[in-house]
């Protein structure tokens, strides 16, 4: 990590949710400090926070202490650059594929692109996910792994400085999965964001990332272990199957997992 | 021609006998027929049979209960003095074009008057001054009840306030509001040249009061049940308050909006009759009562009429409602 202010910074972020029976530690004294063009995967066990984490940096939460800072500005509510790709994709129904990025497109540059170079954006975002063929379908006329797809395109298309994405591919199935994390890697390749993606998969971890924050398990969850993935770019899964260092950061990530749930830190019955 | 046949096919009603007209698999087109046609209107003449054979056994002080047949004959008088009173009316106006003509011969300067025909309202008129005090009452209570029920549906803490008024007045009874209109109209709507009659506007505003219950709640219920995901998005994209009620709430919720306007129409259908009852508005239901009071002996055969005009005509409100429902709706799995 270099010394200068971070791009992102995750700053000593706790998160208190009131419940009927007293307030529910769910993050404790998060810290994190991510470079620009990084791509970061939070882990862990379900029900760990790390959902938490990442509806704070969009600001859809309010951390209880601490907070988040994008380049040097606190971060306190909801707002494009910080563009969401959710888990079930929530594209709204009525809208077809291109209205839905429209939507994102129109709000986003209202009086910055004319119509046209509107068009040529929206457009162009589709084409970045492979959906050009199905411009004007709506989302119960495609597949899953379609809809994510779009939401992709819909996220990419407000030109975020930080793309944060929630399990992205975790209700898709193990060849859709594979296919969209190609895609996202081109994309990544191309456009250099800032990630920060959620999820569950060791592989998908190992092959997207260039860290992987491990997270403890909740309540008040924090990061465990951070691991630094030197694999070259671009990956390609079938040649790192076999790879020895990709297998060891594999492990590693695997053996984190275990360890936490064999013994974990502190003794809970309320999350599973 | 080849493009209309199979448009007529994809309508579910006509889609068997285009087939068979074409020849495809009969023996199941037949099948297909005979179950969504045959057993209807088999259970009808059942049921016509029934009614037929049960009229007959009760006498009252105006005759015998009417059956099928007499009811089909005062359907058909009805019919006859609708068409009598058309021919009267082109009469008169035949006769008063010809009376000012004459006197415009006369002296062009002449001042002639055109008058209205004022014949009695025969039951077509009926039917048509019914048609128009629901939909007024409806459309007054869609216009308060769907902007109410986003609100309440946003706002938890209006949710809250609200929904002890709903539920109180929900279940009341047009004939308890209708002293209390017909009094409040008659104090407020006070006018030397009156554009509606008082008896048409206290009817409409009964018709609103009874019918807006459903389409608040519906509204208010699918506003609530937005995905929290959808709103999240609104958020990020930062849309402001009216961007996000035109592309999110709305357009979510109009599958339930629909439902609720499709029971308001109902109900207002319903809660009319009783209504124009009592506030004497020329429609279907100051039909019925005054033929009550008349006390012909074909009275009973003409309230009968009555209730099966009104039964077919809430059936058609239905269809047009959910017709509308289908088109506009995204969610094509709410409309069945």
């Amino acid at each position: 990590m270099n010394q200068q202010v971070p791009h992102l910074n995750i700053d000593h972020v706790t998160m208190q949710f009131d419940t009927p029976t007293g307030p529910f530690t769910a993050l404790d004294n998060v810290n994190l400090k991510i470079d620009k063009g990084e791509f970061v995967s939070l882990i862990g066990h379900s029900g760990c926070g790390k959902s938490t984490v990442l509806n704070i940096v969009a600001g859809l939460y309010r951390a209880t202490k601490g907070g988040i800072i994008l380049d040097g500005k606190e971060v306190n509510e909801p707002g494009p650059e910080r563009a969401v790709v959710f888990q079930n994709h929530s594209l709204l129904p009525w809208l077809t594929a291109y209205e839905n990025v429209e939507l994102a497109v129109q709000q986003v540059f209202k009086g910055k692109k004319s119509k046209k170079e509107m068009k040529e954006w929206i457009e162009y975002n589709l084409e970045l996910v492979h959906m050009s063929h199905a411009l004007h379908k709506k989302p119960d006329e495609i597949s899953g792994g379609m809809k994510q797809r779009v939401g992709i395109a819909r996220a990419l298309a407000m030109e975020p400085t930080v793309l944060l994405m929630d399990e992205p591919f975790g209700a898709l199935d193990a060849l859709t999965r594979s296919h969209l994390q190609d895609s996202l890697m081109e994309i990544q390749r191309d456009l250099k964001n800032t990630v920060i993606m959620i999820t569950h998969d060791v592989d998908e971890a190992v092959l997207l990332s260039d860290r992987i924050v491990m997270m403890t398990n909740g309540p008040e969850a924090t990061v465990g272990e951070i691991l630094n993935v030197d694999l070259e770019r671009p990956r390609h899964r079938l040649e790192l199957a076999n790879d020895v260092e990709y297998n060891r950061y594999r492990a590693e990530v695997l053996r984190f997992l275990h360890d936490r749930h064999a013994k974990p830190d502190v003794p809970n019955s309320k999350v599973a | 021609m080849m493009s209309v046949v199979s448009k007529l096919e994809n309508i579910g009603m006509f889609a068997p006998w285009v087939r068979i007209i074409k020849g495809e698999n009969r023996r199941e087109q037949v099948n297909v027929l005979l179950r969504a046609i045959g057993i209807p209107f088999f259970a009808f003449i059942v049921f016509l049979g029934l009614w037929d054979a049960s009229a007959k056994s009760v006498v009252t002080s105006l005759g015998q209960v009417p059956g099928p047949a007499q009811v089909m004959e005062q359907a058909q008088g009805l019919w006859q003095e609708y068409k009598d009173e058309q021919v009267k009316e082109a009469k008169f106006y035949e006769r008063q074009e010809k009376r000012n003509a004459k006197k415009l011969a006369k002296s062009p300067d002449a001042k002639i008057k055109w008058r209205e025909y004022r014949g009695r309202p025969t039951y077509i008129d009926q039917i048509f001054t019914s048609l128009v005090t629901v939909f007024t009452g409806f459309f007054i209570a869609v216009f308060i009840a769907v902007p109410l029920g986003i609100m309440t549906g946003l706002s938890k803490t209006l949710n809250s306030a609200m929904n002890p008024i709903i539920q109180i007045f929900k279940p009341v009874s047009p004939l308890a509001w209708l002293p209390i209109v017909t009094m409040v109209v008659s104090a407020v709507y006070v006018s030397a040249d009156p554009m509606f009659e008082k008896s048409f506007i206290t009817s409409a505003i009964t018709v609103t009061l009874c019918c807006m219950w459903p389409t608040l709640i519906n509204t208010s219920v699918g506003v609530s049940s937005i995905s929290p995901d959808l709103l999240n998005v609104s958020k990020v994209l930062r849309l402001n308050w009216a961007t996000k009620i035109r592309k999110v709430v709305i357009p979510s919720s109009i599958p339930m909006i629909f439902t609720g306007m499709r029971l308001s129409l109902g109900v207002g259908w319903m809660v009319l009759i009783a209504a124009e009852m009592l506030a004497q508005n020329p429609g279907l239901g100051k039909f019925v009562w005054d033929e009550f009071q008349n006390g012909s002996s074909n009275s009973l055969g003409r309230i009968m009429v009555a209730v099966l005009t009104i039964g077919l005509i809430g059936f058609l409100l239905d269809w047009i409602m959910l017709t509308l429902q289908r088109k506009f709706s995204w969610d094509k799995s709410a409309a069945r």
